[in-house]
């Protein structure tokens, strides 16, 4: 119940608190969301990218 | 709560019902109870056995073998006799395991890389590839100074300059593929009549995909007995009519790939359709990745949206009303 209030009394109890703490949320939640899934993605087609293959590339061109 | 009373009254029931059922059908009329409670079943028996029903299910039938028979001009489900062979529409290729197929899985760019080195050596000779530019391959299969020393060795046309003339540069990362051939007529005087198609969607613009493009350029046999191939075509079982303008082109050996991968004839083909199929879908990833995002996303919504209405409909589902008699004050 304290949790309560003190969510409520932080987030809720004010307009001026609340808009911003959704859009900000939403936000973070974005960026987040989209750090994860491109984790999962990165992880799973681990090899195959051009960012795993790259650095054969740029030192065969840098030793030229 | 709500469930058990149903099905216990169901069960009650069960035994009554098919009683009834039985004499319904001996005397339909004389036994119909005036029942609230069976009053729509057996009224939806009588629905069923009735002649109407029948007939005008009979009359549906009818109709529809007769619309079908009048759309497509033969009566549906008989297998008719017909002069073409199923292999003239071109053999259905095989499902192969690509390692950009499955759900989460993006391209193989070392493959793309090689297939790159195939399409220039090989397929440039007569496919033009005018919807990649030079800068799509940076970051893809090549870094920028690859692609950049790549661009400079063709030679474009650019200008006006100062007085009016037009003049010929070194490429840029931002131009386009240079095609084998100024128009499609000279395209065509150069391949017997066959225009070699652009190959810039060529995984999207054919039936099967990357299995038909790998499956065609692998495919070329023999003709089998019985079957002409026209002097300056190919037979190809893959191609529809089997005929086809292109011959085989890929050959162990072709091309010396800079990685040290044996150059077979399949594994040239599998990096130049994973190539072709980049060069068509350069959007897979991002695809895919909205596609994971899209499925937690609405699947996590969905069950929200479930709980939600079960925690609403809860006290609404198990509530139990009680009739409370007024009271017989005096007869």
């Amino acid at each position: 119940m304290a949790f309560a209030n003190t969510l409520y009394n932080t987030f809720f109890r004010r307009n001026s608190i609340f808009v911003p703490t959704i859009f900000a949320g939403a936000f973070a939640f974005g960026i987040g969301f989209d750090t994860g899934v491109t984790a999962f993605f990165d992880h799973w087609n681990k090899g195959k990218q051009w960012k795993d293959i790259r650095h054969k590339y740029v030192e065969a061109a840098e030793e030229e | 709560m709500l469930a058990r009373q149903l099905s216990a009254g169901a069960l009650r029931k069960g035994p009554a019902l098919s009683f009834r059922q039985k004499n319904a059908f001996a005397f339909p009329r004389a036994l119909a109870v005036r029942n609230a409670s069976t009053a729509s079943s057996s009224a939806f028996e009588s629905f069923l056995n009735s002649r109407i029903t029948l007939a005008s299910v009979t009359l549906f039938t009818a109709g529809s073998v007769a619309w079908y028979t009048h759309l497509y001009g033969s009566l549906p489900f008989l297998s008719e006799v017909h002069a073409s062979h199923a292999s003239d529409e071109g053999l259905h290729p095989p499902d192969y395991p690509w390692p950009q197929k499955g759900l989460f899985d993006t391209f193989d760019h070392a493959s793309i890389r090689r297939g790159y080195q195939v399409y220039r050596e090989v397929c440039a000779a007569c496919h033009s590839l005018d919807r990649i530019a030079w800068r799509n391959l940076v970051g893809v299969s090549h870094t920028a100074d690859e692609a950049r020393a790549m661009a400079e060795e063709v030679e474009y046309q650019d200008g006006p300059n100062d007085e009016g003339e037009m003049f010929m540069r070194p490429g840029k990362l931002a131009d386009y593929m240079p095609g084998p051939y100024p128009n499609e007529e000279a395209a065509r005087a150069g391949n017997a009549g066959a225009l070699p198609p652009d190959l810039s969607l060529m995984t999207q613009a054919r039936h099967g995909g990357a299995n038909y493009v790998f499956a065609l350029i692998t495919g070329y046999v023999d003709p089998p007995a019985g079957v002409e191939v026209r002097e300056g075509m190919n037979y190809n079982p893959f191609f529809p009519g089997g005929a086809i303008g292109m011959a085989r082109v890929l050959f162990d050996g072709l091309v010396e790939y800079e990685d040290g991968t044996p150059a077979t004839t399949s594994q040239m083909a599998k990096d130049v359709v994973t190539f072709l199929h980049w060069a068509a879908e350069p959007e897979l990833d991002e695809r895919k990745k909205n596609g994971i995002k899209a499925v937690i996303l609405f699947s996590t919504l969905t069950l929200l949206s479930l709980y939600v209405k079960r925690f609403k409909w809860t006290p609404i589902k198990n509530r139990k009303i009680l009739y409370d008699p007024p009271v017989d004050k005096k007869h």
